[in-house]
């Protein structure tokens, strides 16, 4: 059994009512438990719990102090390539953008390596748009080849690929792999996702369940915020996640929150995710799940950032550019996504200091992976 | 107060400590020092092996400390063993703590892989202390392949429960012929000095300290509970549970009897 039939048992109308029916007694009664189940997450992520925040953002606090202690661990995106053959509507790099298309070569990624090794990082996440021929498993196992010399710890975020591409991966020393559904809605994803391979719902939905058997060290997972609305979403993310951890349990979890920001000329959200809903996200979480990594990319805002560092919120990227290239050459018209955070690594890891937490470059070393 | 020698090695300090979880290194070293700790345990994954400016480590460069490099994040023998090799040639040592935990959820240890390692690592002239559960039999087992010490858990790591294995934790000390060293779920100084009362010869407590408000002053109060603990131990605990004797005794009888 994967992921996907599970899924199918799951009405989106359904589990949407249920959650918006949550009551105050709900969420009080989900707060008083210790082992909190994914009902419980149901009542601290629904509209009934806003009048909870300070308690859930204050447990969420304690909680990850305990697993986390008062650390958080920094990491970069490499952008190798923004070739796509998919036209997610949301995203910078589909194919019917007319821009100008990257794919790195080994000098060039040598020199971003450079670049970025001076910023300080250990842990790096590569990432590309989905070019079969141009970026696709052949491309990336050789840019893997140069670039895990030089990381303590290499992730992607790339195009899904099958259990023997990501088994010969991990043997190359791949660490983790983030592949996020974007959304659960089953009716809804065609419209996002029209044409290109990611159009195939079910292999994306399958693709965690490849990477468990692949014996992948990491896996994380996420929807886009701002497609549908993010409490259904959310929910079908935590049972994605509560399946993945029984199924493959030698595999570690990570969830991150990207969030649609209204910026002009780009796509704007369906859904509307305030700073509030999003606190109110990644507390319930951390509740529901004590041990799961979460991420916070740069797409959010310093202040933000600052604060939900404190909150649930295990690692950070920092001075990240999102065009391939970016890092040895400033060229802003390729670019993923606009960042609002550009404060560098360096900024960031005084930010951290400052906040009486301690800045985790390092966390894994290939001598582990042998 | 008896010293505690594991593998030849004397140690005046009962209490063991951990590295991680701390908000920066100078706050970890004045804790740890403050502890009085002479072993501290260190996870390969956050040091680089390869440079000698780690900041870690070189907080951890004082006379008063000895290095205990842990394998976390190894999830089989083999690959435990490699990272042990690793960290002698690196960091100059042949202890390890032998941490395998193919969960990364609870990170509860794989006994049947930690038995195998063990039982290699000795062979090559590793100190071997063992991060099990609290399992009698494989405790038995792993000093019969060679361990310097067990390391059997009190709770899940990072849980701050306490001694939930208490009943195990009384049969390994019992039966055990090398030192028992009970890691992970010591929340409290009142745990620390339980496992000593019950016969632990040291405890190795991390989160605890290092995400205490003041965890200078929590190190302090770790340090004196376990001397307490261990203090009492050697003094011998009256028996608990003492109640009034019964006023017409079962036994009176035999008096009547003469018997």
């Amino acid at each position: 059994m994967t992921f996907y039939e599970l899924f199918q048992e799951y009405n989106w109308e359904q589990v949407q009512n249920s959650i918006y029916a949550k009551t105050a007694v709900d969420v009080e009664t989900a707060l008083r438990k210790t082992k909190k189940t994914i009902e419980d997450f149901k009542a601290l992520i629904s509209p009934a719990a806003k009048p909870f925040l300070e308690q859930i953002a204050s447990e969420s606090h304690h909680v990850t102090q305990k697993r986390f202690g008062k650390t958080i661990q920094l990491y970069v995106p490499l952008y190798l390539s923004n070739e796509c053959t998919n036209s997610c509507v949301y995203c910078g790099f589909r194919h019917e953008n007319e821009t100008t298309r990257l794919t790195l070569e080994k000098d060039q990624v040598l020199k971003e390596i450079e670049v970025i090794k001076k910023m300080g990082y250990e842990h790096i996440l590569i990432v590309t748009g989905e070019h079969p021929r141009k970026n696709g498993f052949n491309y990336l196992k050789e840019m893997l080849k140069i670039i895990q010399p030089h990381f303590a710890q290499v992730s992607m975020e790339v195009a899904p690929m099958n259990t023997d591409e990501y088994k010969a991966l991990v043997d190359d020393g791949l660490h983790s792999v983030y592949i996020y559904q974007e959304t659960y809605h089953q009716d809804r994803y065609p419209n996002y996702h029209p044409r290109g391979k990611k159009a195939n719902m079910q292999y994306r939905l399958e693709t965690a369940d490849r990477l468990g058997k692949a014996g992948i060290r990491k896996i994380g997972l996420g929807c886009l915020l701002g497609l549908e609305d993010w409490r259904t979403d959310s929910f079908f993310t935590a049972l994605h996640l509560s399946y993945l951890e029984k199924k493959w349990w030698r595999t570690k979890y990570s969830i991150s929150f990207p969030r649609i920001r209204p910026f002009a000329g780009s796509y704007s959200p369906n859904y509307e995710v305030t700073d509030a809903d999003l606190l109110q996200l990644i507390c319930a979480y951390r509740l529901f799940n004590e041990e799961v990594e979460i991420a916070l990319s740069t797409r959010e805002q310093p202040l933000f950032r600052d604060n939900m560092m404190q909150l649930g919120v295990t690692s950070m990227s920092a001075g990240s550019k999102t065009q391939p290239g970016g890092y040895a050459e400033e060229s802003m018209e390729l670019e993923q996504f606009e960042v609002s955070d550009n404060r560098s690594s360096h900024q960031i890891a005084n930010m951290i200091k400052n906040k009486g937490y301690e800045v985790v470059w390092k966390d894994w070393d290939e001598c582990l992976q042998r | 107060m008896k010293p505690l020698i594991i593998a030849g090695k004397e140690f005046t300090s009962r209490l063991f400590t951990g590295t991680g979880k701390f908000s920066d290194n100078q706050l970890m070293a004045d804790a740890i020092l403050a502890s009085g700790s002479e072993l501290v345990t260190v996870a390969l994954k956050r040091v680089d092996l390869h440079d000698s400016s780690d900041d870690l480590l070189l907080h951890l460069k004082h006379p008063q400390l000895n290095l205990l490099p842990n394998t976390s994040g190894v999830r089989n023998a083999k690959e435990a063993i490699f990272a042990a090799q690793l960290a002698r040639e690196a960091l100059g040592t042949n202890w390890v703590k032998l941490e395998i935990h193919p969960d990364p959820k609870y990170l509860l240890a794989d006994g049947e892989e930690t038995l195998a390692a063990t039982r290699e690592l000795v062979k090559d002239g590793f100190i071997v202390l063992p991060y099990i559960q609290a399992d009698p039999v494989l405790c038995k087992k792993l000093e019969d392949a060679g361990a310097a010490a067990v390391m059997p858990l009190g709770s899940p790591i990072g849980s701050n429960q306490g001694l939930q294995t208490r009943d195990f934790l009384r049969i390994i000390i019992e039966q055990s012929n090398v030192p028992v060293v009970v890691d992970a779920g010591i929340g409290a100084p009142s745990h620390a000095a339980e496992a000593l009362e019950l016969g632990a010869d040291a405890v190795l407590v991390n989160t605890a300290i290092a995400v205490a408000e003041n965890p200078v002053m929590m190190a302090r109060a770790f340090k004196i509970a376990v001397e307490a603990g261990r203090m009492a131990f050697e003094a011998r605990l009256a028996p608990r549970g003492l109640k009034a004797e019964a006023s017409s005794p079962f036994t009176a009888f035999l008096n009547e009897i003469g018997g």
